[in-house]
């Protein structure tokens, strides 16, 4: 076998207003199917080890969790070295059900960050409302980081997970550093 | 820019996390039809200044389509409503009428 390496390396920068870490590899599960469906539901919550978020948001708990992404989608998070036997479980679960389960831990890059000034640092680069009194709790967000899609969530109040293709892992963390650059602080949130 | 209401996911954002992609409520004119008719259905568009309704995708969110009923001159934006639906709803009717009063607006048959 080999070894699983993440897009950088776990590569961080710790210069800027933010510390920026691409962590992962992570396991990931996209399923899709009626989110409604009982049988969907209860496979999807044994997969993720969490209860079914609301529309908008996610529930983790350490390295798995669920996150709303649509209204016929779910990602299903869990430790890398997890992912084939809680899919394969999900998808015998799902056998006699309309509703498709793929591995796309491969697929995607995921990147931390740390600080103060996260907000802000989000804030420049996706067009969404960081304000504490609007992004907050439990909620999930899919967007744009400049001219990638990207998701994210606060796991808590001083760090975000962003999620990304794997193709534009470098362009994510530069990006990030970038909009991070020591001396650049807006302190709209402040 | 625009502000844009997603009615699937319920976000609401400016409108570079979605993809406009022009006239709604449009009736379709396959197999059997006349040559006019499947022309106009591949290409004629209506351009007008003032009340438009437009189809949208949440691009860079939820993915799924709706549509949007707004101005092409002032650029306000009316609401946005189910792609499922072949006309748009009384609600946004009533917004469109209060604020166009002398707008017969509806979308062409
Ligand atoms: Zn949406």
């Amino acid at each position: 076998m080999s070894d699983p390496v993440s897009a950088l390396k776990n590569i961080f920068d710790d210069t800027g207003l933010v510390r920026v870490s691409e962590i992962g590899p992570i396991g990931m599960v996209t399923l899709r199917g009626d989110l409604s469906d009982k049988v969907l539901g209860k496979a999807a919550v044994a997969a993720g080890g969490v209860n079914l978020p609301e529309q908008g948001q996610c529930n983790t708990e350490g390295s798995q969790g669920i996150a709303w992404m649509s209204s016929d989608e779910l990602l299903i998070m869990c430790p890398y070295a997890d992912v084939h036997a809680r899919l394969a479980d999900l998808q015998e679960k799902l056998a006699g059900s309309h509703a498709l389960a793929v591995n796309v831990s491969d697929a995607r890059a995921v990147f931390d960050i740390t600080g103060d000034h996260l907000r802000e640092v989000i804030a420049k680069l996706a067009p969404v409302d960081m304000h504490p009194d609007q992004f907050n709790g439990t909620m999930f967000r899919r967007t744009r980081f400049a001219q990638v899609p990207a998701a994210f969530w606060m796991p808590d109040g001083r760090s975000a997970r962003i999620v990304c293709f794997r193709s534009v892992a470098q362009y994510m963390f530069d990006l990030l550093k970038d909009a991070a650059m020591p001396g650049s602080e807006v302190r709209h949130y402040a | 820019m625009l502000t844009i209401h997603c009615p699937c996911c319920g976000v609401t954002a400016e409108e570079t996390e979605f993809h406009a992609h022009g006239e709604a409520h449009l009736k379709r004119f396959g197999p059997g039809s006349s040559e006019d008719e499947f022309e106009g259905y591949l290409f004629m568009r209506k351009n007008p200044k003032g009340v438009h309704f437009e189809r949208w995708r949440h691009q860079y969110g939820c993915g799924k389509w709706f549509h949007v009923a707004r101005c092409t001159m002032t650029l306000e934006v009316f609401g946005s409503y189910s792609a499922q639906t072949t006309e748009p709803p009384q609600e946004i009717m009533d917004i469109i009428h209060d604020r166009r009063p002398d707008t017969a607006a509806g979308p062409a048959r």
